[in-house]
């Protein structure tokens, strides 16, 4: 098993790391104020408390390395450089949005950040994060597919099956399993065979069991760079496990009662952010530079819901676009 | 020209499409050293190796998803699935991601991607290596869905569909593979996506048909003409885009019409021609619109009578056209 000790970055890193679970956290906590708001329709599924997984991955990517994830993939997307705006604007499902309003908070897509989807049928992106991978190995380009998916998807026999072809191809993809110990409402641990539902299947794949506390973005970043630098340098697939805990429940509409309050609040004393602030303070870092991070973010966020409440709902002639090739739905039909 | 059988002319089809691009990939079961069951890339792996022909496990969901993530990144994948049966576990990458990426993302990317398998009866194949898949696949707005019935249109079809930027799915008549052969010319050329072909042209029933059954309506068409019935026959070649045009057309002239398929009768392709006909031909229409159709249960038996009396056949359909002739 690999170590987690954390690794010394340096300062620019880790206000880095820092600043991008800060703009996750305030713009995901603003999002849900604004589910209430009836700004944010539908459903919305909050990774709140799981920043350090993003952060500590998107850190260690090429701009062009592939990002694949799940419908709980706002902190993704930002962490990727997805600028707030046309995400709140596609939360809100408006014109200014990623997509205009198709696709809403579970379905987030910015092709031009690499950003290739937020996938809402369970496990159905990792056979596709594989092909990306692929592509990259028959182009020679040296990108790397990251492919996070939730704790869940690892019962899901697409799980196995790209897990199994990419460590036959060699591919260069980074499978990251996010344990945040439920599967919707159900504790994972009810429902699988093994203690750790990522790392104990690993070895049936020739690959190594690696598990990190996903709370930690030092210890993130560095399994990060470690497996993204195993991918580039040809040496094949990893799989990551990732401990870690949804401070809320499965979607908006879940208070998540079913977890015991012990459980609860040990992990929020464990808050990646607020632990990270006491380990950057404790190096030395100035408490004033990580109070403007955070007066930063929280004016992005505030500039991002302005830009998007003024952004208006998109024209109903749209939902006949982009269905073809040629920019329709009703290709010589 | 040459004449070639039909799978001669699909396995030349593909590789073409290899020498001319190189995005272009070839992967699927036994697709490799094999050859694939039916040979269709038979001397595929050979000329271009490990790297473009590429052996998949079994799984076929996984065969499409990574086709997809392979398209996104810029190849073109060509994916065999080894029998139209077996192309449900794929149903979720197809339907809720190959179709949807385009829309999903607002046109940000897309999976132009081909899915070949080979479909249909009349092989002894029995309940899981006979069906005929396409009514789930044509229903879905993002997919092309293509049936060719000749080798040349096998070849010149392929070609589109390789070059197309959606994800099209292409349906062989296994019967078809050896059994039929056509004039197939050397070098370049392709036959449009979209476009249906009048073969046969007549002046009192409209016979709307595809793949096999498009075979099996001009041997109807012969057999009626002796009775001095008038059929014109549609070859559809394309499903999804719908060539609705040559469609109306044709019944607006005929003013009668008999859809032909051979996959279940029930919501059927055959189905959807018909309620458009309705729809926007029923000034023109003499007589009703009527399916010759493979009946209602669940697979294709395996007794050979049971079999072909599952099957659509030339003198079914005749009696169809006869009976639509005397309406």
């Amino acid at each position: 098993m690999a170590t987690t000790k954390p690794a010394l970055a340096d300062l620019d890193l880790r206000l880095g790391l820092y600043r991008v679970m800060v703009a996750c956290r305030r713009f995901e906590t603003r999002a849900q104020e604004l589910f209430f708001e009836g700004l944010v329709r539908g459903t919305t599924h909050l990774g709140i408390g799981q920043e350090a997984v993003a952060a500590g991955f998107a850190a260690a990517m090429r701009a062009d390395d592939y990002t694949f994830a799940t419908y709980r993939g706002h902190n993704h997307a930002l962490a990727r450089g997805t600028p707030m705006g046309p995400l709140y604007g596609e939360l809100f499902g408006r014109a200014n949005g990623l997509m205009g309003g198709k696709g809403g908070s579970m379905h987030i897509t910015s092709a031009e950040h690499h950003m290739m989807g937020s996938y809402a049928i369970v496990g159905a992106h990792l056979p596709i994060a594989l092909g990306a991978a692929w592509s990259a190995q028959y182009r020679k380009s040296g990108q790397v597919a990251v492919c996070f998916f939730g704790d869940g998807t690892t019962n899901i026999g697409a799980f196995h099956e790209a897990l199994n072809l990419a460590a036959v191809w060699k591919a260069p993809v980074v499978f990251v399993c996010e344990n945040n110990q439920y599967m919707e409402y159900t504790a994972i641990a009810a429902v699988t065979a093994v203690a750790r539902p990522a790392a104990d299947r690993a070895s049936a794949y020739g690959l190594e069991p690696i598990v990190v506390d996903g709370n930690d973005v030092d210890a993130v970043h560095e399994v990060a760079v470690a497996t993204l630098g195993r991918a580039r340098g040809g040496d094949g697939p990893s799989l990551v496990e990732a401990i870690t805990y949804r401070h809320g429940g499965h979607s908006r509409a879940d208070p998540g009662t079913y977890r015991p309050a012990d459980e609860v609040s040990s992990w929020l004393a464990r808050d990646p952010i607020t632990t990270y602030r006491a380990r950057l303070e404790a190096v030395g870092v100035d408490a004033a530079d990580l109070d403007r991070i955070e007066a930063e973010a929280t004016a992005k966020v505030a500039a991002a819901e302005a830009a998007a409440r003024e952004a208006p709902e998109p024209s109903p002639d749209v939902i006949e676009t982009e269905v073809w090739a040629d920019g329709s739905s009703r290709w010589r039909n | 020209m040459a004449l070639k059988t039909f799978i001669e002319a699909v396995r030349e089809g593909l590789r073409e499409e290899m020498v001319r691009d190189e995005s272009v990939i070839v992967l699927g079961e036994d697709v490799g050293k094999k050859g694939g069951v039916f040979l269709a890339t038979d001397g595929l792996w050979t000329e271009f190796g490990d790297d473009r022909v590429i052996d998949t496990p079994l799984s076929e969901s996984q065969i499409v998803g990574t086709s997809i993530g392979a398209a996104i990144g810029g190849l073109r994948p060509v994916a065999e699935i080894q029998f139209a049966d077996f192309i449900h576990p794929a149903f979720n990458q197809l339907v809720s991601e190959a179709a949807r990426l385009r829309y999903r993302s607002n046109n940000g990317y897309s999976a132009p991607m081909v899915v070949r398998a080979p479909y249909g009866g009349g092989v002894h194949g029995a309940l899981y290596h006979s069906q005929s898949v396409e009514a789930f696949y044509t229903h879905v707005p993002g997919l092309k869905v293509v049936v060719p019935s000749t080798p040349y249109d096998a070849k010149g079809l392929l070609r589109s569909s390789i070059r197309d930027d959606d994800p099209v799915l292409f349906f062989e008549h296994k019967k078809m593979y050896r059994s039929v052969r056509g004039d197939v010319p050397e070098g370049e050329y392709t036959v449009p996506l979209g476009k249906a072909q009048v073969t046969h042209p007549g002046t009192q029933v409209t016979v709307i048909a595809y793949g096999l059954m498009a075979h099996y309506a001009l041997e109807a068409a012969d057999r009626v003409a002796e009775e001095n019935i008038s059929v014109e026959v549609v070859d559809l070649r394309t499903l999804r885009p719908l060539d609705k045009e040559t469609v109306l057309d044709s019944v607006r002239k005929t003013g009668k019409c008999l859809i032909v398929y051979e996959d279940n009768r029930f919501g059927g392709y055959g189905a959807e021609v018909a309620a458009i006909i309705a729809e926007e031909a029923f000034d023109y229409l003499d007589g009703p619109v009527t399916r010759i159709a493979g009946p209602d249960v669940p697979g294709v038996p395996y007794n050979h009578v049971l079999e072909e009396w599952f099957m659509v056949n030339p003198e079914k359909i005749a009696d169809g056209i006869r009976k639509l002739a005397a309406y």
